[in-house]
């Protein structure tokens, strides 16, 4: 899994730290950013659900 | 455009609720099983789609065609319809403002808002629910948990987030009080009330504006994104938008506590109150800027739409027994905060202050009860969110 985001969608809601502290963080604006791309298999359940609950599709998850 | 459906759609009557119905209402099933969306008129006439299954809502939430701009033509102003005066498009005001003007005022709020930021006010928080404990404590051995309690916390956590000093909490507190009390205060006294937070606020930012504090105020001025009114308009936004609503949350939360305590000290019972409650169901209102599908029904430009939450939270298709209130579901994906762009700036900070409330009042007041009959307690449907108008509790 390889996990992309875009922080010029992001508006903050703070939803993916919030699922998945070990993988996303927000910077000083408050913005997404992702601390591990490929998370390990741990991980990925928490990564899918900041995916889902995501409310302007900033995170990308790729399966590859 | 072929594909849109011309079926005529069902007509329901508004307003939605009827004092003595549960809520949300059971009809609401009906209509998500029915056509999912619904057809309503308002008083004034104007035409209004609700939206009432939980990927429709999503999806509305997220349509650029869609608009929050109360200014446009059609849009469904119905705290007006409630009694409650239409706020004007005060700038600064930015949830009824669409991407990019929305965007600014967001962006420079996130900062204020994010999770490591609500983590540092908990100690604060903390301190303000003891103190109202310790209040009720101090006063017997019974309270109205809502005046006591579920309104003052959040209005106090708001004041504190703001950097209103400490001598004028009191007077913060009791203002914020009259608007939301809409069955004791008259329209007037609601009007006198907000002219008075909106000027205290003006005096506030003037002041922040002379001698910086470490505080939210200060430091959006100093990032220099907004004029002075317009820092005036998202304040107020703030106050209005964070008070009411989580009010609600923590009484209902607290009743639904007592009647399955199975759940009592359970940390997850704030996400589920959230979702089962939906309190902000009239909250996220819209209107088509351009001809639009929505649950394959044609909706045209200049109609109003209403995506009502907490029928996409009771949605089966989306929720498994959805009427259960079940804090150990893994489905999180409610829309009790919206969805998209404008979802809810406060909720990590509703997070906290609910878990909070619950923690401390039942860990202060371990044999809290209900001192009236749970079909007794005057569910609020008169206003534009769902709640309690007063809790009575005993200890
Ligand atoms: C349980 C309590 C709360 C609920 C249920 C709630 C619900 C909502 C909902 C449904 C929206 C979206 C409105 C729309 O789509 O038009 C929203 C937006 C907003 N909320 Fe909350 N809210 C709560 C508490 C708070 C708090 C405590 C604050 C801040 C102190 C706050 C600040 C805001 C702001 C500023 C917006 C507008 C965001 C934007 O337009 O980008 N809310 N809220």
């Amino acid at each position: 899994m390889r996990i992309t985001v875009d922080s010029h969608r992001c508006v903050g809601a703070g939803q993916c730290v919030l699922s998945a502290p070990e993988v996303f963080d927000q910077d000083e604006d408050g913005l997404v950013t992702v601390l591990t791309h490929r998370p390990g298999a741990e991980e990925q359940q928490a990564v899918r659900r900041a995916d889902t609950l995501c409310p302007s599709r900033a995170i990308t998850v790729h399966e590859d | 455009m072929d594909k849109m459906t011309s079926t005529e759609p069902r007509v329901v009557g508004f307003p939605l609720r009827t004092p003595g119905e549960p809520f949300p209402p059971p009809r609401y099933e009906e209509y998500r099983r029915d056509t999912g969306l619904v057809l309503s008129y308002l008083p004034n006439g104007n035409k209004v789609w609700l939206v009432t299954r939980h990927e429709d809502v999503r999806a509305v939430l997220t349509n650029r065609k869609i608009s929050s701009n109360p200014d446009h033509r059609g849009f469904p102003n119905i705290s007006d319809t409630m009694g409650v005066p239409r706020q004007e498009q005060i700038p600064g005001w930015f949830v009824g403002l669409d991407s990019p003007e929305h965007d600014r005022f967001r962006k420079a709020l996130i900062p204020e808002f994010t999770v490591r930021r609500v983590r540092e006010m908990r100690p604060a928080i903390e301190r303000t629910v003891e103190e109202r404990i310790d209040a009720m404590l101090a006063a017997g051995n019974s309270a109205d948990l809502v005046a006591d309690f579920a309104l003052p916390v959040p209005s106090l956590v708001i004041s504190t987030l703001l950097g209103v000093p400490p001598v004028d909490r009191d007077f913060f507190e009791s203002r914020t009080r009259t608007l939301v009390a809409i069955r004791s205060s008259t329209d007037q006294q609601r009007d006198t009330a907000t002219k008075e937070l909106l000027r205290y606020i003006n005096r506030l930012v003037a002041i922040k504006e002379k001698w910086p504090g470490d505080d939210l105020i200060s430091r959006l001025l100093a990032t220099g994104t907004l004029h002075s009114q317009e820092l005036s308009g998202v304040l107020m936004l703030l106050l209005i938008a964070g008070h009411e609503t989580t009010a609600n949350n923590i009484a209902l939360g607290v009743v639904t506590l007592l009647l399955n305590p199975e759940w009592i000290g359970d940390d997850r019972a704030v996400e589920e109150t959230l979702r089962f409650h939906s309190v902000a169901d009239l909250v996220s209102l819209r209107v088509a800027v351009e001809d639009v599908e929505i649950s394959g029904q044609l909706v045209r430009a200049g109609e109003g739409i209403i995506p009502l939450v907490a029928a996409a939270n009771h949605d089966t298709d989306a929720f498994e027994c959805p009427h259960r209130f079940d804090p150990a579901r893994t489905e999180r994906h409610h829309v009790a905060f919206g969805y998209g762009v404008h979802q809810c700036l406060g909720q990590n900070l509703v997070r906290v202050e609910m878990e909070i409330a619950y923690r401390k009042l039942f860990e202060r007041i371990p044999d809290l009860q209900l001192a009236v009959p749970v079909e007794e307690l005057p569910l609020k449907y008169d206003g534009v969110l769902c709640g309690l108008h007063e809790l009575p509790v005993r200890w």
